[in-house]
């Protein structure tokens, strides 16, 4: 486990350095999960030889994306800082957040499956609606 | 209250101990409710902390800052969780290479819809450039959305707040509106919620479907720089 988490904080830390370092218009965690698959690339290589080589790592990633919403709530709770001006342009602000994101979401979906089936990329799962 | 009560509080109100017991333990009932509730939308667990941590902080007085220094702890996680996510994606690499071109045509499409729909309605209402520009991040997660409405003249702190309220309104939306257009691609379903709704409707993905969540993650990653890269022009044509 600490081996796992200290692999995930490295590319993290990788991450930071060289968006911040080159000024890239990206989080240096996003460029730190491209680091990690790299990682995880050259360990589905090195497999055979070595199966033990990196396997820690699976149980500490998945542990913190099991409760992903959690670490949301100290950020959100920041909502009590600006109610002032939610409460002045609340109801503007209400409507084009449900509509944008309404619109955000059919417009990707069916995008994604039109493109998908004209490209012969559609997959249909298996498994079963919630 | 009487002198060693103050100061118990004098005490505990200095260390990050309360403020992290607070949200764990608002996020552990919250998680609760919303299992034995099937995961149903409207009981989107991070709705239900935050709106308890709030009410908790507003009966005891305590200032945003002050709970942040303990809760800080649980935020730092957001980066490793962030790069944990690559573990997902490397699992369905053959389903996300073979995904490539749908992916591509949906975040370029998305990513407009998102900026331009909300700037348009929120313009309508008449709102001035400055929560224009605080609202058009709206769909890009925490830390790149707060960056991009800076740099344009808007409100970082309300751009966070608005990025929260677009993750919420996204995540209770997304389940009833796909089954509704009847869409069962898990690829295309996380896609759209992870683009839409950044990490929050990430974290609704993986509650529902694995496969969806991967595709959330990485639309939540590829909106991020397609967002920072576009928004000042599409500001530009909008507002100028």
């Amino acid at each position: 486990m600490i081996v796992g988490l200290t692999l995930i904080l490295l590319c993290q830390l990788l991450g930071e350095v060289v968006t911040r370092g080159f000024g890239w218009p990206l989080p240096g965690p996003v460029l730190g999960m491209l680091f990690l698959l790299g990682f995880l690339s050259l360990r589905g290589r090195f497999a055979r030889r070595r199966p033990e080589f990196g396997r820690g790592i699976d149980a500490t990633g998945k542990g913190l994306l099991a409760h992903l919403s959690l670490l949301f709530v100290p950020a959100s709770v920041g909502v009590i800082q600006r109610l002032d001006v939610l409460a002045e342009y609340g109801l503007g602000l209400a409507v084009a957040l449900v509509v944008s994101t309404f619109v955000t979401l059919v417009v990707t979906v069916v995008v994604f499956v039109a493109v998908s089936r004209l490209t012969g990329a559609s997959i249909e799962s298996p498994e079963k609606r919630p | 209250m009487s002198d060693s009560t103050f100061s118990l509080w004098v005490y505990l109100s200095q260390t990050p101990l309360l403020w992290l017991v607070v949200t764990l333990g608002a996020y552990a009932v919250a998680d609760r409710i919303s299992q034995a509730f099937g995961r149903h939308p409207l009981c989107n667990p991070v709705l239900i902390s935050v709106v308890t941590v709030a009410f908790v902080l507003w009966t005891t007085r305590t200032s945003y800052p002050v709970y942040f220094e303990g809760a800080k702890f649980v935020h730092f996680l957001l980066g490793p969780a962030t790069v944990a996510l690559a573990i997902p994606l490397y699992e369905n690499r053959h389903v996300v290479l073979r995904s490539i071109v749908p992916m591509v045509a949906a975040l370029v499409v998305g990513s407009a819809t998102a900026i331009v729909s909300a700037v348009a309605v929120a313009k309508l209402f008449g709102m001035p450039y400055a929560v224009l520009v605080s609202l058009a991040p709206k769909s890009v997660t925490a830390p790149v959305g707060m960056g991009i409405s800076e740099a344009l003249g808007g409100d970082p702190a309300l751009t966070a707040i608005l990025i929260m309220l677009t993750g919420v309104i996204g995540s209770v939306m997304v389940t009833p509106l796909m089954n509704a257009l009847r869409m069962k691609d898990w690829r295309a379903r996380g896609f759209a919620v992870g683009l839409a709704s950044h990490g929050i409707g990430t974290a609704r993905a993986f509650q529902v479907n694995s496969l969806a969540g991967t595709f959330a993650g990485i639309a939540m990653g590829l909106n991020a720089l397609v967002t920072a890269l576009i928004l000042p022009f599409v500001v530009k044509l909008l507002l100028e």
